[in-house]
């Protein structure tokens, strides 16, 4: 594949408590604020607190999920006293850090979540960008401690509807497992590991450096699975089973135990071989996804250099 | 007390089992509803059963919201003075929600009350299975711990023990003549994993069986167990102004509930990686180690004493 080459990056934005209780996030943009972090090299930094309302009340949104917000649609709908406030923080956060899809928009967007699964470091993808494919690759490398793997999403730009759909580049840094509400030491130093080490990507491109082509697997959600429910009262009847609970990533074959019900009973995975992930996700209960199912691809990409003038 | 000597103790008539206390606690909210289904289903048998089991769920707006709570902390509302304050139009959902439940399985104090209260309860800490009670000396108590150590060995199981007067007891479980709580962790709010549900489903399971053994005059051999006695919290480091924690539990503590914690242990991680030790002069046993529900109470960790409790046998009293 030849070579590509893009704008130097110059700005970037992290971003926090875009889910008020995923706390990671919310205490790196804090300090990040507190150490008034604005420049690194070549790299201006903003550390930005998505959701301060729900950051203040410890949940996960006030009225609808934020980070379902950012679709063109909703981005562009006309604000009412019954708009939810999520709706309108999302046209604040874009007008702030867009507008998406512009050229005024920041070249790179970072937005930091937790999750309850045992999903380790997963980066989130809208869609293919041989800037943040590079930086998977380039923290592949440089985190080895935990296992590092992505997420591509494959959504037009029009129906992307997360909060890093609003950067020119931009991905979601995803760790767990940790419960909401609370912070641990190791998820916090992971993510802040994260964070320097792309900070330092985008340093080393901007100066000039060649970043080789390679290939790397990324994961696509096909379908996802629901709880087993009761059909008159519709709460869960069954929980994750005990052999599938914390082995997000790990191939689920046709006969593979799912659910363990309340009173016992397992039931089996009836379907073609796929990779479980977002197993047991605390938020997800509400959307009706016990885990989501998805294929593992290799995508090929170029070496990507920055545009010289 | 002569090691030997058995003690005689009233038949357990009337026990309660209760989730949802605290309505994110999923695993009890789970538990119970699933108790509430079977009983419906050998309501005919309970004639020849020894022990009526009433099962409650505690709060059941706060379960409906998947909240801990909806205006206050339900499980710190059974001091007598909340339980007997007055109330009006203002008065927090879970104070009148209190009431009814003193109602139902009370009066806390008097010889209505039912005979044991077991209370679940879930946490994001690394606690395994704990009985949380007020005394170190409620045999029953004691000897419902010792037995079910011995019937699932394969959880780690520790009894603690808040010293507060009954005055000043405040939780759900001293409602009954006997109580206690049982928490289990890890579990994230808001989230059931199966083997801590399944843990909790065998620890009532064998909760009531032996309350059954019990009243049929079974003689319980004496024996020891370890009990954890609470001596103080610590809190995280706070900014004197926002007062938002500016430290995480110290990845060496992490995890690391009933570990012996010793003067200049590590502690807390700040925001900007230094490390803080533990200050304390002696060595004390963490737990609640990273609780989610503790932030807002200003509590990072609790630390406790460990001394070995002696218990009698124990049987039913013959009238």
């Amino acid at each position: 594949m030849e070579q590509v080459s893009f704008p130097p990056l110059s700005s970037v934005v992290i971003c926090g408590g875009t889910h008020g209780n995923e706390m990671t996030g919310v205490y790196l943009v804090r300090e990040m604020q507190k150490q008034k972090v604005d420049k690194v090299g070549s790299v201006s930094i903003n550390a930005v607190m998505s959701n301060p309302r729900a950051v203040e009340a410890c949940t996960r949104y006030t009225e609808t999920d934020l980070n379902r917000c950012f679709t063109d649609a909703l981005l562009s709908s006309p604000i009412t006293d019954s708009t939810p406030y999520e709706v309108r923080r999302a046209q604040e956060l874009n007008a702030q850090l867009g507008p998406k899809g512009s050229n005024k928009a920041v070249d790179m967007l970072i937005d930091l979540h937790n999750t309850t699964s045992n999903m380790g470091l997963c980066l989130i993808f809208d869609s293919i960008d041989y800037v943040t494919l590079h930086i998977f690759k380039y923290l592949q490398s440089k985190i080895p401690s935990v296992p590092v793997r992505s997420l591509l999403l494959e959504k037009p730009p029009s129906e992307a509807y997360s909060l890093d759909s609003v950067g020119k580049h931009s991905f979601s840094i995803e760790v767990g497992p940790q419960p909401n509400g609370v912070v641990r030491a190791d998820i916090f130093n992971i993510v802040k590991e994260a964070v320097d080490h792309t900070i330092g990507f985008l340093q080393e491109f901007n100066r000039g450096g060649t970043f080789e082509g390679g290939e790397v697997e990324a994961f696509t959600v096909v379908k996802s699975v629901d709880y087993p429910r009761d059909p008159m009262t519709g709460e869960i009847t069954a929980a994750i089973h005990p052999q599938l609970q914390d082995n997000d990533f790990k191939l689920l074959k046709r006969g593979d135990p799912m659910f363990l019900s309340f009173t016992g009973e397992t039931v089996k995975y009836e379907g073609e071989e796929l990779y479980p992930l977002f197993v047991n996700e605390c938020a997800y209960y509400e959307k009706k996804i016990a885990f989501h199912l998805a294929q593992k691809l290799t995508h090929k990409f170029p070496s990507i250099r920055v545009k010289k003038d | 007390m002569e090691v030997g000597a058995v003690v005689c103790l009233p038949r357990l008539s009337r026990v309660a089992v209760c989730g949802g206390t605290h309505g994110n606690e999923l695993s009890g909210v789970y538990l119970v509803r699933e108790l509430l289904k079977v009983k419906k289903k050998v309501m005919v048998e309970e004639e020849e059963e020894s022990v009526s089991v009433v099962i409650v769920l505690s709060n059941p707006r706060a379960t409906q919201q998947c909240h801990r709570y909806i205006d206050t902390d339900l499980n710190r509302c059974f001091t007598h003075a909340t339980l007997n304050g007055p109330l009006s139009d203002t008065t927090p959902y879970e104070i009148v929600r209190s009431r009814e439940l003193n109602t139902l399985l009370g009066p806390k104090g008097s010889s209505q009350a039912v005979d044991l209260v077991c209370d679940l309860h879930n946490t994001t800490a690394n606690m395994g299975m704990c009985f949380i009670t007020y005394s170190d000396c409620d045999w029953i108590c004691l000897h419902i711990f010792r037995h079910l150590q011995m019937e699932i060995p394969d959880i780690p199981m520790r009894f603690i023990h808040f010293d507060v007067s009954n005055k000043e007891s405040y939780s759900l479980d001293s409602v009954g003549k006997h109580g206690f709580a049982m928490e289990i962790g890890p579990q994230p709010h808001g989230v059931v994993r199966s083997n801590i549900y399944t843990a909790m489903k065998g620890g009532v399971q064998h909760m009531l069986d032996w309350v059954r053994l019990f009243n049929s005059g079974k003689m319980f051999k004496g024996g020891f167990v370890d009990v954890f006695t609470m001596v103080k919290h610590i809190d995280y480091p706070r900014d004197s102004v926002t007062h938002n924690i500016t430290a995480v539990i110290h990845p060496h503590l992490q995890d690391r509930d009933f570990c012996l914690l010793h003067p200049e242990d590590p502690l807390f991680q700040t925001f900007s990686g230094e490390t803080l030790r533990y200050k304390g002069n002696e060595p004390l046993y963490p737990f609640f180690i990273n609780e989610c529900a503790y932030y807002e109470k200003g509590i990072a960790l609790s630390l406790a004493r460990k001394k070995r409790v002696m218990i009698p046998p124990i049987q039913v009293e013959t009238s």
